[in-house]
């Protein structure tokens, strides 16, 4: 066999995948056989192929080679920290255990898909140009919008925030790594696989999932094939975010550097730790109400079969527990990259940090008491809706007391209008429309009305554009000098910020009118009398698509051939800033100890950490963690 | 010190100017569809109040953002200064999370009363109406029960303005949602389980209904039309209604009987519902959702008319989308029934 194909790698992961999909086509063949049904069966090899399959491709490109060897007993590989460090591009496409190359794969990753999840949207407004049929058929449509919002929620949003603090918040904490370097490079390359099954659905017979990103019973437990590759991809989106949220707090709660307090951490890991524990607690329960539905589909299970005592609700309710604090996922490490970006950038300590902190925790607390608030219109016993007004409304409370904290930090600081700040500017502005528009969502008599119309489609994308995508925009900024050591076009920045921030207007806050107005949401037709502000809607948001090309141009380029970044371009005092732009392999050729606040900015002679000169000369082994040694 | 304080003068003016020009705006823009049901009004009242209340807490955070870039903004000379070291206020912190509490608060009981006041029965609650709405992929179907066990059934939905209407609410497949946006009330339509709510019509005349879940590749069709008539035509109507289906239902039920199975009433059938997506001049027949039948089945054989019917995505009309029109009706149609339902449309299509 070719050396090539006996390494670890990508060609390997490849002859392996194709050995699970004929380990897969063995197993229900002669299943079936077993049962006497027909032996051969698309849908049932399909299946089982999308779960077992992608292990194989997992094996074969490496991800589980440590723990293959030391459990079958063979002497396990020395960690001789090879992996560490990207030194060509072919780098990123292996396994690597460096939590920089990670932060970086993840990143590119998702911006991959917000691309592919922004074309599916530009699609989607070049059918509602007009009323009637355009370009593509209902089937096609449906399958746009499902899988427009599967990727950007479960292959942006999600991984993209997990990516960039991988990237800086082992930095930030002055630890050498993530607690847990395999699991996270395994936690990596579960994503690709949920983004290939996504975007293979649109290739099955069928169509692809066209039951919106919802997936509500019975309407995806009776969908062709296609639905199949949400329900097993979503699992394996799922696995990566609850296996890094576990490696976030272990490295949160482990490895912080001497001297650095819970409340001397930056509000960024601060943001993290709470996503985290939102991630472990309610992921288990997305996977759950796909596993239903898979057993469903796939066994006959009967869960949400009325006929047969199934209860058609339930799906929506196990669903829910997950997807509203999927929301929070989706916005708590953004207010993490708004903090640092604005005590930075407006040099002065955040206003009110521990109340910051601690309201980062009600959310988490609450986040979990609300969930029915998206079923208000569902049917289920309506006195359960007054209470989850209540507790929805009172969201707001620690939300705003974020929001008023971040506007009193800009009060008498000395503001650099960078293009990451006019990012923070945009969403504390943007945030606070989605936020009100929350508030009266939360409204019983007023949802009733404007449920499922084009009022929730402005509400979600004022909260996960203008909220999340504005902070990770500012964050990759932000942190761009220091994972590329090379500075970003700040005109160009300004450019960008500018054609988003009025096409992103432009194209949602007119959406808000025609829900009121009678709209419904994932339709591909609608009445005559829509026509002129979808028209308009369609256009502004061309341009929305186009003003991201700035930025994907702004990136290469200077990633490319930008002027070199020095260490610290924002004189910000969090440790990230305290190495070179990039960071050494190992972080840190000493560990800091940290003595005072993230955010001493003006504060005469603060310091947040110091460096100790080392006391012998710095080697590879003398530097790594000392975990390694098994 | 006292340029800070004439700055938050300043900014005092422009947010109560900007709130009042904003909340102007707001409450002049027309945002709801005509307001025809009882219901209407205190939800279109509760939605200008939360306007009222959140344009002035958008002004509120823009003009801060705004005046602090303008005021703050770095000066040449600055760039190696820092801000006044402000950790944080306690009486501040108090006030911006006690204000909104009480605003939250407020609302809440509010929102609460508004709700009580728009699913409450009526005092007397005989004088309530009930209808049986069933929605199926995807088409509407209402049934009033009648005195004596009967039911009246129709494809459109027709109420009386002035009475309390109660809606019984279920769903034959999968998940649709039952939308008068004119009424302001929706509630999905549940497999398994009936769910309701109740209106009382206010004005006379048309209006939308909407299919506001998911349901599948028909869903953007799936509309029909809410017929607010005065009692008496309402009466009347019922009367029609009664008289046509006590007829329907002795000649109806297929293979059950004996008589041949008629196809201008199976195509008129609730059941089938054909007249809820097409037109057909005979059946008086307005749907548009499908091909309009006058003309794609002018020139078309018996057999065509068969497959067309059993199975739709076979051959499509020019200008449709295959997957939209139900594909059991070989299930649900005898071979007689189906016969003469195809026998019926070349009959009245035929030029």
């Amino acid at each position: 066999m070719p050396e090539i194909v006996r390494r670890p790698g990508l060609a390997r992961g490849g002859v392996w995948l194709l050995a699970g999909i004929a380990f897969s086509f063995g197993v229900s063949c002669l299943t079936r056989a077993l049962y006497h049904l027909d032996t051969i069966d698309g849908d049932s090899i399909a299946r089982i192929a999308m779960l077992a399959a992608p292990f194989f491709f997992l094996a074969g490109l490496g991800a589980f080679s440590y723990w293959f060897y030391w459990a079958s007993g063979k002497p396990t590989l020395p960690e001789d920290h090879s992996a560490h460090g990207a030194h060509s591009w072919k780098d990123y496409f292996r396994i690597n255990t460096d939590h920089k190359v990670i932060g970086i794969q993840y990143t590119v990753h998702s911006f991959v898909f917000l691309f592919i999840g922004g074309l599916m949207a530009m699609l989607m407004r070049a059918e509602l140009a007009a009323p009637g049929r355009q370009f593509v058929d209902a089937s096609t449509f449906n399958g746009l919008f499902s899988v427009h919002a599967s990727l950007l929620i479960f292959l942006f949003i999600i991984p993209v925030f997990a990516g960039l603090a991988n990237f800086v918040l082992p930095l930030m904490i002055g630890a050498p790594d993530m607690a847990f370097p395999r699991l996270n490079a395994l936690s990596f390359w579960l994503l690709p696989i949920a983004g290939v099954m996504m975007l293979g659905s649109f290739f099955a017979p069928g169509g692809s999932f066209s039951s919106g990103w919802t997936a509500y019973a019975p309407l995806s437990t009776s969908a062709p094939l296609g639905q199949d590759m949400f329900t097993i991809g979503v699992q394996f989106a799922g696995a990566s975010s609850i296996a890094t949220a576990l490696n976030f707090l272990v490295t949160i709660i482990t490895m912080r550097a001497p001297g650095m307090s819970f409340f001397r951490m930056p509000l960024l890991v601060w943001a993290n730790f709470s996503t985290s524990l939102l991630v472990v607690i309610a992921t288990p329960f997305i996977a759950a109400s796909q596993f239903f539905v898979l057993l469903d589909r796939g066994l006959g299970f009967r869960f949400f079969d009325p006929g047969e005592g199934g209860d058609v609700l339930m799906y929506q309710h196990v669903f829910w527990f997950y997807s509203h604090p999927a929301v929070y996922i989706m916005m708590l490490p953004g207010f993490g990259i708004i903090s640092e970006i604005l005590a930075s950038r407006a040099r002065k300590p955040i206003f009110g940090y521990r109340m910051m902190a601690f309201s980062l925790l009600a959310i988490v607390v609450l986040g979990f008491t609300v969930w029915a608030h998206h079923m208000f219109v569902s049917g289920m016993q309506s006195w359960i809706r007054v209470p989850m007004m209540v507790t929805t409304a009172i969201i707001a409370v620690p939300t705003g007391i974020k929001i008023f904290s971040w506007l009193a930090t800009l009060w008498r600081g000395i503001i650099h209008l960078h293009t990451p700040m006019l990012f923070a500017l945009g969403f504390l502005t943007m945030f606070t429309l989605g936020g009100l528009s929350g508030v009266i969502l939360a409204m019983i008599p007023v949802d009733i009305h404007v449920s499922d119309t084009y009022f929730i489609v402005a509400h979600i994308h004022y909260v996960l554009f203008g909220g999340s995508l504005f902070t990770i925009f500012a964050g990759v900024y932000y942190w761009f000098p220091k994972m590329t050591g090379r500075m970003f076009d700040e005109g160009l920045g300004k450019l960008h910020f500018w054609t988003t921030f009025i096409f992103f207007n432009a194209t949602f806050a007119p959406m808000h009118l025609i829900g009121v107005e009678g709209m419904p949401r994932r339709v591909a037709d609608y009445s005559e009398q829509f026509a002129g502000w979808n028209l308009a809607i369609s256009i502004s948001s061309w341009f929305l698509g186009l003003s991201t090309l700035i930025f994907l141009y702004n990136m290469v380029s200077s990633w490319r051939g930008g002027p070199r970044a020095p260490s610290n371009p924002w004189r910000a005092l969090t440790i990230e800033w305290q190495v070179s732009s990039p960071p050494p392999v190992f972080n840190f050729d000493s560990l800091p100890t940290v003595v005072g606040g993230p955010y001493e900015y003006g504060v005469p002679g603060a310091v947040h950490a110091v460096f100790k000169a080392p006391d012998q000369p710095v080697t590879a082994s003398s530097s790594s963690p000392t975990r390694e040694a098994h | 010190m006292r340029r800070g304080n004439r700055t938050v003068i300043e900014m005092l003016v422009v947010g109560v100017v900007a709130s009042a020009i904003g909340i102007a705006i707001a409450l002049a823009i027309d945002w709801f569809p005509p307001a025809a049901s009882k219901q209407a009004g205190p939800i279109d009242t509760l939605w200008d109040v939360l306007l009222i209340i959140s344009v002035p807490v958008f002004v509120l955070v823009t003009v801060v953002v705004l005046f602090s870039v303008r005021e703050f903004r770095m000066r040449p000379g600055q760039e190696l200064e820092d801000g006044a070291p402000i950790h944080g206020n306690t009486r501040l912190e108090v006030i911006w999370t006690t204000i909104p509490a009480v605003i939250i608060a407020s609302l809440v009981v509010y929102a609460y009363l508004v709700l009580r006041d728009i699913e409450k029965a009526p005092a007397n609650a005989s004088t309530e109406m009930r209808v049986k709405v069933t929605g199926q992929q995807f088409a509407w179907e209402f049934e009033y029960p009648q005195a004596g066990g009967k039911t009246i059934k129709a494809n459109q939905l027709y109420v009386p303005k002035g009475t309390s209407v109660k809606f019984d609410i279920v769903a034959k497949d999968v998940l649709h949602d039952f939308w008068v946006p004119a009424w302001r009330m929706k509630i999905d339509a549940v497999p398994g389980i009936t769910t309701h709510y109740r209106i009382t019509p206010t004005k006379l005349g048309e209006y939308p209904i909407v299919c506001a879940e998911l349901c599948g590749l028909g869903h953007a069709f799936m509309r029909a039309t809410a017929h607010v008539l005065t009692p008496s035509n309402f009466s009347a109507w019922l009367k029609r209604q009664g008289a046509a289906s006590s007829t329907t239902a002795s000649s109806g039920g297929g293979s059950t009987t004996a008589t041949k199975p008629d196809g201008k009433k199976l195509f008129a059938s609730t059941e089938l519902a054909c007249s809820s997506c097409h037109t057909l001049a005979d059946a008086k027949a307005t749907g548009t959702t499908g091909p309009d039948l006058d003309k794609v089945l002018a020139s078309a054989s018996l057999a065509d008319i068969k497959q067309d019917i059993a199975s739709p995505n076979a051959e499509i009309a020019a200008g449709y989308q295959a997957g939209i029109m139900p594909q059991d009706f070989a299930k649900r149609l005898t071979p007689a029934e189906l016969t003469a339902l195809a026998t019926y449309l070349k009959t009245v299509t035929a030029k």
